[in-house]
């Protein structure tokens, strides 16, 4: 119960961190309007050359995809750097591991926080303009809401218990920049930041599957608007907490070795 | 001559300087170089799977949209290269390195221009030479003066307006310190519309990117040109020759854009 | 007049909740400084100093009144007036962090147009004076803080400027740091006649480099005169600290002294007196003839302290 409430208190330092800044979250939704209507324009264009579907998608299901996409983008981390990065950098991570909190509960609640909150300024308009300046077609049952703002919050987890791996690596290397540019490179093609999973050739989706990164974004978007439902949607989510399990498990077992190192070194 | 390469001396200096600091720190250097390289090979990818979905997207084949993407990142890269640093510029204010500019007897853009450069974009840059050497290869063009001309003139124009997009979004972050990502609206969206076929865009898009911040000029409308393919309402292909007039009117907007930016910095109102 | 303001005003627009107010920065500043002159600039943080030199050396535009450094306009003539000024600004390095001192320094020659020889010449020297020797070829970003300090200065001063503007010279450097730049500062004025202008929180630094004062209160000019001035003016005491063998009595009763306050149970007191009517020999003696001193240390005035004596006195 005393764990909850702290890991409370930093889900909503998060949020306070980030609401301080109003004209930074302006600026942020203008770019993803604007790339936005960019990925409206040449995907619409691609489904229209296909003769109106492609690989499932139509217009208005497109549509939806691409504004959920650029809401989710301000949510999920996909460019690999983390506060955690440069306190492991820093050394200051020895007085994280002073707390009475786990270190990394505390950084991925912290960071989810973050991307939380930033689903209301920046995700939440972000599908109203989509709405509003192209039109969207979304599910008409509760079903797919239900489960697919459960999925949004999975996926916004896996981000940023992946992430945490990432810094973590910062234990062993003495620059973490290399597996920062190794993420940023995969992470958004892989996650369907600018085209869908499902448009891949096979063996290049067979590939994605293989990753947690679909877990991210696409798979959210899948069963927010409804392209999966019923039990199928459900094991999608299964796939999500499989992935956000296992990165978790890797992330404690590297925390703890990271501390040893720590210990053994003296910081 | 000699009076030139003498005023040339203090940005000479500046930039030998930052060649020689990127290189010492070797292992960081090579992993920049190959993260820009696999960077600008997945964006790429992106393009490559959209086009291998279907057959051809805004009346552009896979072959074609190769030249736009080519010419488009390999002349965003250079002038990356060149001015990139620009739109930190909220970095610069911050550390107080502006306000040094300021003490030293040189123009203060040219000294930000040239207070760095960024070697590992020149990586990023082979990516682009890449697609754009296999797009002229496998595109079946007519080679005389007239389709050199225009591909010399789309190359140096385009680097000119990247060039003029990242010192306009240096000018504008004096209004928007704390929200300098605005300008990647026009920074990084402005480099992947460009790479787009301009017939796809709707129209507010046109109005921005066809001519506020012409990126339509970059790319799209050299190769339609040079490809002999009809262009896009509002942008018919015979525009691709005005490339040159595009890259003067961003250079106008950038030198506004900096001279408005600086006077609100000073102080000295709108 | 190497500086001339003439009702030198700076306005900024704050943000105050939601609402904007004008705040002005500094107001109807007129002032005068002779070529050769050495001034101290002080006053309270906020008071206006550093929107003064940044008007002085062409960053920041007046919003009224008229300023003319060197003879020039300083944001007219902006690239003129920096061939002749050199500025060093405590918090902010004019040196590349991550390349060796030296290499600066060379950076820094070229950028001001001096032919190699006088180059050298002039390096060698400042390199000599400020003995900077020993760290020369270690990147800026790894040398100490007076270290650093040494450089920014040695950089401001390549090219022979007219005025040299230090905002904040000495802050955080140790003792020894601090005299050695004080001592430097002397001697390069004594050398080539600098005009020095300076803006410090140490009375220390004032004491021993500055012939003038100016004290700054509000964006307003507060004082104008020699520091002994200042101190009259005020009555700037200063305090000695005792620390006694055993605990005593308040010691209330020492000559031309104020007990202001005691620790430990009378341990250790503090006792302020006047510089003009007494001397710290003096009132240690009166305070040996009670108690038995085992430790003590004189408490120079602080500047917000002379600051606000001076505003008190003023009303």
């Amino acid at each position: 119960m005393h764990a909850l409430r702290v890991y409370a208190r930093l889900l909503v330092a998060g949020v306070r961190r980030q609401s301080s800044y109003p004209l930074a979250t302006l600026a942020g939704l203008v770019a993803n309007a604007t790339f936005g209507l960019l990925k409206t324009g040449i995907l619409l264009a691609a489904v229209g050359s296909a003769g109106g579907t492609l690989a499932g998608y139509d217009v208005g299901t497109m549509s939806a995809y691409v504004w959920l996409s650029q809401g989710l983008l301000g949510s999920v981390n996909l460019w690999g750097g983390s506060d955690m990065m440069q306190r492991i950098r820093s050394g200051d991570v020895a007085i994280d591991f002073l707390r009475p909190v786990d270190v990394q509960g505390a950084a991925i609640a912290t960071d989810v926080g973050k991307g939380l909150f930033a689903l209301l300024p920046r995700g939440l308009p972000s599908v109203l303009i989509g709405v509003l300046a192209v039109g969207v077609t979304m599910p008409a049952t509760p079903g797919p809401y239900v489960l697919g703002v459960f999925s949004v919050l999975v996926g916004i987890t896996v981000s940023h218990a992946l992430v945490y791996l990432l810094a973590v690596t910062g234990f062993w290397l003495v620059e973490t920049r290399g597996v920062t540019v190794l993420y940023m490179s995969v992470s958004g093609l892989f996650a369907g930041l600018f085209t869908p999973v499902w448009l891949f050739p096979d063996w290049l989706r067979t590939a994605a599957e293989a990753t947690p990164f679909p877990s991210m974004m696409m798979y959210p978007i899948d069963v927010l608007t409804g392209r999966v439902t019923g039990a199928d949607a459900v094991g999608v989510v299964g796939v999500q907490l499989a992935w956000l399990a296992g990165v978790l498990l890797l992330g404690h077992v590297l925390t703890r070795a990271g501390r040893r190192t720590l210990e053994v070194q003296g910081g | 001559m000699a009076d030139a390469l003498a005023r040339l001396a203090p940005y000479r200096a500046v930039l030998a300087s930052r060649v020689r600091s990127q290189r010492s720190y070797r292992a960081n250097f090579v992993l920049d170089l190959v993260g820009a390289v696999l960077i600008g090979l997945m964006e790429f990818t992106e393009i490559w799977v959209l086009f291998h979905a279907v057959d051809g997207i805004g009346g552009f084949t896979f072959a074609q949209i190769l030249l736009v993407f080519g010419i488009a990142d390999l002349t965003f890269s250079l002038a990356d290269l060149v001015v990139g640093h620009c739109d930190s510029l909220p970095t610069y204010v911050r550390a107080g390195t502006l306000d040094v500019f300021f003490l030293r007897p040189q123009p203060v853009l040219l000294q930000l221009i040239t207070s760095d450069i960024s070697l590992r974009r020149l990586a990023r840059a082979t990516v682009g030479l890449g697609a754009l050497v296999a797009g002229l290869v496998i595109n079946d063009i007519a080679w005389d003066a007239r389709s050199v001309a225009l591909l010399a003139i789309a190359l140096v124009c385009g680097v000119v307006m990247f060039a003029s997009v990242f010192v306009t979004a240096a000018g504008l972050q004096f209004f928007l310190v704390n929200g300098a990502e605005m300008t990647n609206a026009f920074v990084y969206g402005g480099r992947y519309a460009a790479t787009q076929p301009a017939s796809v865009w709707p129209k507010a898009v046109v109005v921005v990117f066809g001519f506020v911040f012409p990126m339509a000029f970059a790319a799209y409308l050299p190769v339609t040109a040079l490809l002999g393919l009809p262009g896009a309402p509002w942008l018919p292909s015979w525009l691709g020759w005005c490339a040159p007039l595009a890259a003067a009117w961003s250079v106008t907007l950038a030198l506004l854009c900096w001279r408005w930016g600086v006077r609100h910095y000073r102080g000295a109102g709108g | 007049m190497i500086i001339e303001t003439t009702g030198l005003t700076r306005e900024f627009r704050v943000r105050d909740g939601l609402r904007r107010r004008t705040v002005r920065a500094v107001d109807d500043l007129s002032l005068a400084v002779e070529a050769g002159e050495s001034v101290g600039y002080i006053g309270a943080n906020g008071a206006g100093k550093s929107t003064t030199i940044k008007m002085l050396v062409g960053i920041l535009v007046p919003t009224a009144g008229e300023v003319r450094t060197c003879g020039l306009r300083p944001v007219r003539d902006r690239r003129d007036l920096a061939r002749r000024i050199g500025v060093v600004f405590g918090q902010r390095s004019q040196l590349w962090w991550d390349l060796p001192v030296r290499e600066s320094f060379e950076i820094l020659a070229t950028i001001h147009g001096l032919p190699a020889g006088e180059a050298r010449a002039r390096t060698a020297e400042l390199v000599e004076l400020l003995e900077m020797d020993d760290f020369l070829a270690t990147p800026v970003r790894q040398v100490s803080l007076g270290q650093r300090m040494r450089a920014e200065i040695a950089a401001a001063l390549l090219h022979r400027p007219d005025l040299l503007i230090l905002d904040e010279p000495t802050i955080g450097l140790d003792v020894l740091s601090k005299q050695r730049l004080r001592e430097f500062l002397v001697a390069e004025r004594r050398e080539h006649g600098t005009t020095l202008l300076l803006t410090t929180h140490d009375m220390g630094d004032i004491e021993r480099l500055c012939d003038r004062v100016l004290v700054v209160d509000h964006g307003r000019l507060a004082y104008d005169g020699t520091l002994d001035g200042l101190a009259r003016t005020v009555g700037a005491q200063r305090v000695l600290v005792v620390d006694l063998a055993t605990p005593a009595d308040d010691l209330t009763g020492i000559p031309d002294a104020t007990h202001v306050r005691s620790e430990g149970g009378g341990l250790r007191q503090h006792l302020a007196f006047d510089a003009e009517s007494t001397t710290a020999a003096r009132v240690l003696a009166a305070v040996s003839e009670s108690a038995e001193v085992r430790d003590l240390s004189i408490e120079e005035p602080e500047i917000e302290d002379v600051v606000r004596r001076l505003y008190a006195a003023s009303r």
